[in-house]
């Protein structure tokens, strides 16, 4: 038994010094970032490798801000190459990053997601206005009684009815993705600051105090009619077949794919589809982006390669097979560009703000 | 002395006292009848409901499940066109790759359909296969280039929809908005079938492939070599470290404040939650020692940290309920501890640390979190080759396409968790096998 462990001991060390010289070397590109991004990068990383004599890169579903902090952690073969985003990278972002020493960072956007506000086939439709969602799943909202007193109450609302008087008798029950989640994110940015936005007071408030601003127009109501329902958007589709009275938060490919069991509600009049998120007439669209570590290019073997699989027309075009998965493609113009950009692997420069 | 008082009180007292004392005991006798009689109904009921759920568990994922390991396929004449592939001649290895093999598929289908024309209708057309098609014509053309200018009848898989539809899992009575496949396409596949050129085969890619996008593509044998590479390194280290440390515990240490101390944290260790070993591994393995991310053998080092408390209670528990007398048998012979121990009380509790190790290990094949940490939760291609390849496990494969939106990795989910329980099975039987074999009972 002693022999036993002893092997075992030197089993174990041999391994450890083994993994040790092995870190010196990777051949494939490692891509962290954004689970939204996910199921875009991951078909462009398929095809990359069967189409390029590269091995195929492996990517981690970490979530926006996860893979954001672990692409900045610096520069050399245990750090990723890539990250992939559904939000913008921010100031504070660069900042770290540089701090470890990544200092060109490659931006290129791919496409637009839509959220959609999803419910059952069978329950009746909802005409929702940015302004609905925000006094539906707010923590506090304007006080409506006194309309002329600027100030906010916690949220009384029960039904759709209490928020506005066309919409359905049906108590609220919202469910949606957890704070972590970079579509969170997007819909707290986008649907409900755009309701908010839409108290003139709030929004002079903005100018005023942009803290006070954020709490007022980004806080979640806690009192259980919205429902964080996990990172599992597979998982929300069937909550909302058992559940017709709810209405699911997801991104738009996965009512593309279940097409035949809910359906997507009128945000500001409009349905979303394909073409009205592409055209930018459904207000809740959010573009998706990819960061490269420049300073990674010549050492990890194929990064230029993939940047060019990524951004042919095959893959992100109005016909490529992004679209295919429920990715809404760029105008031209903007695909020429960020094309260009990553090509020439052009360094970010944010605009002070 | 009892019997004659009893008979004096039966006598004395009168017959009065003594049946009512009788009928006292025949009425609780008969409500403790009843309360046994409802106790062994509640325990029925309880196993009686446990199996109910167990039966309804397996058989949804049965149903949903069994149909994955069937895939359907369609028949195609592919022309391998030279001028197509490779116009120059060369056949050059990086040639053959890089060549279009989409437009042969297309070609192909063409052929069966002349009528498909503008774009979005070939677009369709083409949506049918499967995205791995052109790839399967590739590897076919660079394992064996004079295959150029030769028509091959293949039978090249269809696609995710395609399957869905024969598998009944789209319905056609559905308007065509809220359908995968229009009517065009749903004409397509009835003359398909009219030809026979759809058949529906033994999902092989399933079993021998790593993970994919296209549903139809995507298989589980990267995720099962992972598990496999994992739990080798898990046996070979928690093994050998978990039986040194219980029997240095059980037969060596001193009984002091020291060793109970380390009893009581071998036992809370066990109950840590598994998270808790990811982030471990996280912080030690990877950004300490700098082991690379998603490989096999960072996982298998943290399961082990995990199935290490399990091995050695277990290991123990064996040990101890080796009579003493064994011991004192040999020490009497004059055997020393040593020889003692490693003679006679190891080798009876042998098959106890089996069953507990490999109880262990079945544990740790089934756990997905603490591989989060140490980025095995990835989408990974290619099938690992060793120990330090990017690996995923069993539990994690299944994680992602339940993950997926679509339609066909909902079948392929429950597949995989069929796989899984076969191998959690089998890896019990084991451990029972082992215990009914070798245990020997005092």
């Amino acid at each position: 038994m002693i022999k036993k462990s002893l092997t075992a001991a030197a089993v174990a060390t041999l391994v450890m010094t083994g993994s040790v010289g092995a870190q010196s070397a990777r051949d494939r590109i490692h891509i962290v970032g954004s689970s939204t991004v996910y199921p875009f990068a991951t078909v462009v990383a398929e095809n990359f490798g069967r189409s390029t004599s590269f091995k195929t890169p492996v990517i981690e579903s970490t979530g926006s801000g996860g893979g954001l902090k672990l692409f900045c952690a610096g520069v050399g073969v245990e750090h990723p190459d890539v990250t992939n985003s559904s939000r913008r990278i921010k100031a504070s972002e660069v900042e770290l990053c540089a701090s470890h020493g990544v200092n060109e960072i490659v931006e290129v956007k791919i496409g637009y997601d839509g959220i959609v506000m999803a419910n059952d086939k069978k329950a009746p439709g909802y005409q929702l206005t940015r302004k609905d969602i925000f006094l539906a799943l707010a923590k506090a909202v304007p006080n409506g009684a006194a309309t002329g007193v600027d100030s906010m109450i916690a949220n009384p609302y029960k039904t759709w009815k209490d928020v506005n008087p066309d919409l359905p008798d049906v108590k609220i029950e919202v469910l949606g993705p957890p704070p972590t989640s970079g579509t969170r994110d997007a819909f707290v940015e986008l649907a409900m600051e755009g309701g908010c936005k839409s108290f003139e007071w709030i929004k002079a408030l903005k100018k005023a105090d942009k803290s006070a601003y954020k709490s007022v127009c980004h806080t979640v109501r806690e009192d259980g009619a919205y429902i964080e329902a996990g990172e599992n958007d597979n998982l929300i589709v069937q909550k909302l077949q058992a559940n017709p009275n709810a209405l699911g938060i997801f991104g738009f490919s996965f009512l593309d794919q279940n097409a035949d069991k809910i359906k997507g509600n009128a945000i500001d009049g409009v349905i979303p589809t394909f073409d009205d998120i592409a055209d930018g007439r459904y207000p809740v669209s959010r573009p998706l982006y990819f960061y490269v570590k420049a300073a990674h290019v010549g050492v990890i073997p194929g990064i230029p390669e993939y940047l060019a699989e990524f951004t042919s027309d095959k893959a992100w075009g109005p016909d490529g097979y992004l679209s295919d998965r429920g990715l809404i493609p760029m105008p031209e113009t903007e695909r020429g560009q960020f094309a260009k950009a990553a090509k020439s692997l052009q360094p970010l420069k944010l605009a002070a703000n | 002395m009892s019997n004659t008082s009893n008979a004096k009180r039966e006598k004395g007292a009168g017959s009065k006292t003594a049946s009512r004392a009788m009928d006292k005991v025949h009425a609780s006798l008969r409500k403790r009848y009843r309360a046994e009689k409802r106790f062994r109904a509640y325990g029925l009921i309880s196993v009686v409901v446990g199996i109910l759920f167990l039966v309804v568990l397996m058989a949804s994922i049965l149903a949903k499940g069994y149909p994955a390991f069937r895939q359907t396929f369609i028949t195609l004449d592919v022309y391998l066109d030279p001028g197509v592939i490779d116009p120059e001649g060369s056949r050059d290895a990086e040639v053959l790759r890089l060549a279009d093999y989409n437009r042969l598929v297309r070609g192909s289908l063409q052929i069966i359909f002349p009528d498909a024309s503008g774009r979005t209708e070939r677009r369709k057309l083409v949506a049918l296969v499967s995205n791995g098609a052109p790839f399967q014509i590739q590897g076919l053309v660079m394992e064996d280039p004079s295959l150029v200018g030769q028509t091959l009848t293949l039978e090249v898989p269809a696609s995710g929809d395609l399957d869905m539809l024969m598998k009944g899992r789209i319905d056609r009575s559905l308007p065509e908005s809220e359908r995968r496949l229009s009517d065009l396409q749903i004409g397509w596949v009835d003359t398909l079938i009219e030809q026979g050129r759809i058949h529906k085969r033994w999902n092989k890619a399933l079993m021998t492939r790593g993970d994919s996008r296209d549903p139809e593509m995507a298989g589980i044998w990267g995720a099962v070599k992972g598990s496999f590479y994992m739990l080798v390194v898990t046996l070979l280290l928690s093994f050998p470290i978990g039986v040194a440390a219980a029997v240095y515990l059980d037969e060596f240490a001193p009984r002091n404040r020291w060793t109970d101390l380390i009893e009581i944290n071998i036992n809370n260790l066990a109950a840590v939650p598994s998270i808790v070993f990811g982030l471990l591994g996280l912080a030690v393995f990877l950004n300490f020692f700098g082991m690379p991310r998603s490989a096999p053998l960072v996982g298998g080092l943290v399961l082990a940290v995990m199935t290490l408390p399990t091995v050695i209670i277990s290991s123990r528990a064996a040990l101890t309920s080796v009579p003493p007398s064994i011991r004192e048998a040999a020490l009497g012979m004059g055997a020393s501890k040593m020889q003692a121990t490693f003679h006679h009380v190891v080798p009876l509790a042998i098959p106890g640390m089996l069953t507990g190790t490999i109880i262990g290990m079945a544990r740790a094949l089934g756990e997905s979190a603490p591989l989060l940490m140490i980025g095995m939760v990835a989408f990974i291609v290619d099938v690992p080759q060793g120990f330090m390849d990017p690996a995923t496990a069993l539990p994690v494969q299944i994680y992602l396409w339940a993950d997926s939106p679509e339609r066909a990795f909902v079948e392929r989910t429950s597949a995989a968790i069929l796989v899984l329980l076969a191998f959690l099975i089998a890896m019990n039987a084991l451990a029972i096998y082992l215990r009914r074999r070798f245990e020997r009972r005092w």
